[in-house]
């Protein structure tokens, strides 16, 4: 494929620009440039202000009215991948002709929205910016409608001439405006505009409109009345090929060749010559190309003129042959003074059924990847692109879906579109989400569950775990223990829910109570990630079994802490004193055995205490853990003793 | 492309680096005036500093973000021969109010006898890890082995490179099949001292970072060096900014079970380019590494491209016009002058080359005042 050099787009930074350097640092969105020197040595002294420029790549993304076209043609996208795979192509081309003008319908309400805001805003600026916008959009839908045509509909001999004209009917409206001007003016007839309207109509192949215009001409003319009279009957008479019909298409040629020869008479015999207009358009209607480019300004563009050379000299003319007629046409309009501009080349590749030229000009003309994207995934569904194998990608559809959707995943709320792209581009589509996925800043909670939930539904395990330990990350540093503790559960972290958990712990500690208590009780399963949290979970299933005075069922819990070595030894003293009360009890709670069992759990600790003699601690505070411990072994010693009475009541 | 708007920075020296944050929401200066500031990102888009002190005795040649996952943590390199890390404490309530945060130096790294001339952390899947460079010739990777601790660095591995260097590089891969690696650059300009860029790779058994590869055609002086994402490939696309723009890919050889030495890499050139000029001076990778940014002698950005074909071309420049903005007004005035200017240029293009299409009307109600044909400016060519 022939390389298009495209000088590239320098985009002005407000900066010095003489033996200063811009440095720069990529954005999500945009680039940050700022003046700097490289040729650094302490020696290098900068100016006092320097900025720093934001540098936007896509400003199409921001504009509130394109947005809607981007969220509509997703829409039509994610369809348009349902479609199922395995039909026969021929039973799916009318779905695919209809989805080619679902697009071309959003492109249209977009427009009709940018066009109106044009035109109601006062600020001079906006109303060039959405014009030019506009004319873009109309470009686009312009090269889309003829790719529907030519390479979806794929319009055979005799339908391909009706759909060409309808696409410049389409295209071409400026004759209604017209028409209605004059036909609302007092006397039509003699309205200036009258035979502009007249011509253009029978240009467009608009027949019985041509004729309706001609019969208020006719009525102030009785003299020439049959000279109206031949056009009209030489108007009514010109065949149109009718796809649905019984007609062969060989039949129509037959017919319309008996037609053009009338015409042909007529002109011959001068019926015509005294009236300049109506021979003017018997002219067009034999298909005279020097008068056809007389009427340059009527046409507008090529592309009209070629359409109409082709209504009145090749209306059978076949696919294949097209490009012939379109490059012919090209260079007899535009004249020497006139180059071909980058759309007139896109749909001349176009008539050249060049597919690949098209999406390439288009994507080196174009500044949004909106079009290509979208234009060539539908190709691509219709079969109609080679599959190149690529380098980079693994073809064109998805290159081009990759660069639209990463180009989404830049704004705020637009990225969420971008997912669906992603996930249907099977080669890269996967990797690009989780680069770009991970990025997409957590500002809520609400909106960090949007993005794991996407994560998850398509098991991007490292990306959940990321989240999540950002998440956890972020709540701790805020002290919130209850949700980073959730969220490290989430991420499956041990080490960080240990570590939260011994926040608890300590939190505990020191005030008495324990906060988060929902989490904490509901914990479930979870409690196993890390074995500071599972002692978490218990400890508090302790305070609860306590509060409800379950006091044997609390205290087998408490000694089963220590026994099964759930809880760290740091923590036994508490879980020690925390005993007190329930040997204080009354009633006999702990038994023999599990009195014997907190005894040795109590020497356990006060030995290993014992090696290494509090030397740090203040005398005082060893003074209180010494009358602790004294405290405990009269509390054990006593309701050993009350036990061993009591169990021996009970035996004999 | 466009200039949205111009933030003023507020140094008092020339600024060495910007650095965005992972989600970039936050970036970070840095300056001659040795200090960094970190700005924050407003819901409206408008950039507000929300900190800035004195970091450092000297220039600070580059800052960087640790990753989120390890709380809001910078790194900074010096001229005065250290390298610092810093980390944002949730302060009282009435400074955020304020708008203000405030920042504690967890530890200085003292190691480098010499100016520290790079600071990188290593990818994530690693742990809190942080390289440094100096133009002794040293690279030094320090841990903190207690992410909760960060006044704790343990240096770990000091790797001499001979020669003085410029730049790290961390490959960012987190595949099992790619050990670690990193590659460094020497901006030394003697070119009898061959290759300016080393790679080196970890090697679990030895448990050292042993050199892999010297790119013996790179023989000019260094001054950045990046690898590309790595998208899931098999090899590794490194860029070059040395006296041109160089795109290398590593290609990692086929290892001999028995073989303990690093992965040989076949070392192929992708692109190259001196569009300017002379010196490059910093290489850049966007997220997806689908576009490359270089900045140069010529005083420009260029942004590289690959076509779906893999053909690098220069897709757009950004360039100083030569109009510094002055004043701390310079906001506004940044906006309308640049949106103003190319506004200006697509008018002339429409004056200019689609004089013979007035007349045009847009097929649908209402009816125009203004005339509107179908056509495509040229803006900014994608190129594909």
């Amino acid at each position: 494929m022939e390389e298009l050099d495209v000088e590239p787009a320098i985009t002005n930074i407000p900066a010095a620009s003489d033996g200063k350097h811009l440095g720069f640092a990529w954005g999500p969105g945009d680039i940050l440039a700022y003046e700097t020197l490289y040729k650094a040595s302490s020696g290098a002294k900068g100016s006092g202000c320097s900025f720093i420029h934001e540098v936007r790549k896509d400003e199409d993304i921001y504009s509130p009215i394109l947005r809607k076209l981007f969220n509509e043609s997703h829409h039509i996208f994610v369809g348009l991948q349902t479609i199922r795979e395995d039909l026969p192509n021929k039973n799916k081309k009318p779905q695919f002709v209809s989805i080619s003008k679902n697009y071309r319908s959003v492109i249209r309400a977009c427009m009709e929205e940018l066009q109106q805001v044009a035109v109601s805003t006062k600020d001079a600026k906006v109303s060039m910016q959405y014009g030019n916008q506009v004319s873009i959009l109309l470009a686009i839908e312009l090269i889309w409608n003829l790719c529907e045509v030519l390479f979806i509909d794929a319009a055979p001999a005799g339908s391909l001439l009706l759909h060409l004209l309808d696409w410049v009917r389409l295209h071409k409206a400026d004759v209604d405006e017209k028409a209605r001007e004059v036909l609302q003016s007092e006397s039509p007839a003699e309205h200036h505009d009258y035979w502009d309207v007249v011509v253009s109509y029978v240009l467009q192949g608009r027949l019985e409109e041509a004729r309706q215009m001609l019969v208020k001409q006719a009525t102030l003319q009785p003299a020439a009345r049959n000279m109206y009279k031949l056009m009209d009957t030489l108007l009514t008479k010109m065949p149109f090929y009718n796809p649905g019909g019984t007609q062969t298409l060989t039949e129509f040629d037959v017919k319309w060749r008996n037609w053009h020869e009338e015409v042909d008479r007529c002109l011959q015999d001068n019926s015509f010559a005294s009236n300049r207009h109506l021979e003017i358009i018997c002219r067009i209607l034999v298909g005279d190309e020097d008068m056809l480019l007389d009427h340059k300004e009527l046409l507008g563009t090529w592309y009209h003129f070629l359409v109409t050379r082709l209504l009145f000299s090749h209306p059978t003319v076949k696919p294949t042959e097209l490009h012939y007629y379109a490059q012919s046409c090209m260079t007899m309009f535009l004249d020497s003074r006139n180059v071909p501009e980058p759309l007139d080349n896109i749909l001349l590749a176009a008539f050249e059924f060049d597919i690949h030229q098209v999406i390439k000009d288009c994507s080196i003309a174009l500044n949004n990847w909106w079009f290509v994207a979208h234009l060539t995934d539908l190709l691509d569904h219709c079969k109609l692109l080679q599959s190149h194998n690529l380098h980079f990608g693994s073809n064109l559809r998805e290159f081009l879906l990759l660069e639209y959707a990463s180009g989404l995943f830049t704004h705020h709320s637009l990225w969420q579109l971008a997912v669906d792209y992603f996930d249907h581009c099977p080669e890269f589509g996967r990797v690009y989400l989780e680069l770009q996925i991970e990025r997409v800043p957590l500002d809520t909670e609400r909106k960090a569950l949007k993005v794991l939930r996407i994560c998850e539904q398509r098991q991007m395990s490292e990306q959940v775990r990321s989240i999540c330990k950002i998440m956890a990350m972020r709540a701790l540093r805020n002290n919130r223990l209850g949700s980073a503790l959730s969220w490290s559960i989430r991420a499956k972290d041990a080490a960080f829910a240990t570590l939260i958990s011994e926040r608890f712990l300590q939190d505990y500690c020191a005030r008495g109570t324990f906060s988060d208590l929902d989490l904490i009780d509901n914990l479930g399963p979870a409690m196993l990630l890390s074995d500071r949290l599972t002692f978490l979970g218990k400890y508090r299933e302790f305070h609860k079994l306590y509060g409800e005075k379950r006091f044997s069922e609390a205290a087998k819990l408490l000694l089963s802490l220590m026994t099964a070595k759930i809880a760290p030894r740091s923590f036994w003293m508490t879980l020690l004193t925390d005993a007190l009360p329930l040997l204080e009890q009354k009633e006999v709670i702990f038994s023999a055995d599990q009195t014997h069992e907190l005894m040795f759990c109590l020497e356990e600790l006060t030995s290993s205490l014992n090696i290494t003699p509090g030397t740090d601690g203040s005398m005082q505070d060893e003074d209180i853990e010494l009358t602790k411990v004294e405290l405990l072994r009269l509390a054990l010693a006593r309701n050993l003793a009350m036990a061993i009475v009591k169990e021996g009541t009970v035996e004999t | 492309m466009f200039v949205a708007r111009s933030i003023a920075a507020d140094h008092k020296d020339l600024i060495h680096d910007v650095s965005y944050d992972f989600h970039g929401r936050r970036m970070a200066t840095c300056s001659s005036d040795q200090s960094v500031k970190v700005w924050d990102k407003s819901e409206n888009g408008e950039w507000h500093c929300t900190a800035s002190w004195k970091t450092h005795s000297g220039s600070v040649w580059r800052v960087t973000w640790a990753h989120p996952e390890f709380g809001q943590v910078l790194a900074s390199c010096s001229f005065d021969r250290t390298a610092a890390v810093w980390e944002e404490i949730v302060g009282e309530s009435n400074d955020k109010q304020r708008g203000l945060s405030h920042w504690i130096k967890r530890t200085t790294l003292v190691d480098s006898r010499t100016s520290v001339t790079d600071v990188k952390f290593a990818p994530k899947h690693m742990g809190l890890m942080l390289t440094t460079c100096s133009t002794d010739g040293v690279v030094r990777i320090y841990e903190a082995p207690d992410v909760m601790n960060l006044s704790q660095w343990s240096l770990q591995h000091e790797i001499s490179c001979k020669l003085s260097c410029s730049c790290i590089s961390w490959n960012p891969s987190s595949s099992r099949a790619h050990p670690p690696m990193f590659a460094v650059g020497s901006d030394d300009s003697n070119v009898t001292y061959g290759g300016k860029v080393q790679i080196y790779e970890y090697n679990e058994n030895t448990r050292k970072y042993a050199k892999a590869e010297t790119l013996m055609t790179v023989t000019d002086a260094v001054h950045d060096i990046a690898f590309a994402p790595n998208l899931g490939r098999s090899f590794h696309v490194l860029a070059i900014a040395t006296k041109d723009v160089r795109i290398f890919k590593l290609v990692p050889m086929r290892k001999e079970s028995t073989s303990t030495g690093p992965t040989k890499l076949e070392v192929q050139i992708v692109a190259q380019f001196d569009n300017h000029n002379s010196q490059v001076w910093r290489v850049s990778w966007n997220i997806t590494s689908t576009l490359l940014a270089s900045s140069g002698d010529d005083g420009c950005v260029r942004l590289w491209k690959a076509n779906y074909m893999d053909n690098w071309k220069c897709t757009g420049i950004l360039k100083g016009d030569g109009s510094p903005l002055t004043g701390s007004s310079g906001q506004p005035t940044a906006m309308s002058t640049v949106v103003g200017s190319s506004v200006q240029t697509s008018q002339n293009a429409l004056n200019g080359m689609s004089a013979g299409r007035i007349g045009k009307r847009a097929p649908f109600a209402p009816p125009l005042r203004q005339l509107i044909s179908p056509k495509i400016y040229q803006q900014h060519p994608s190129y594909y």
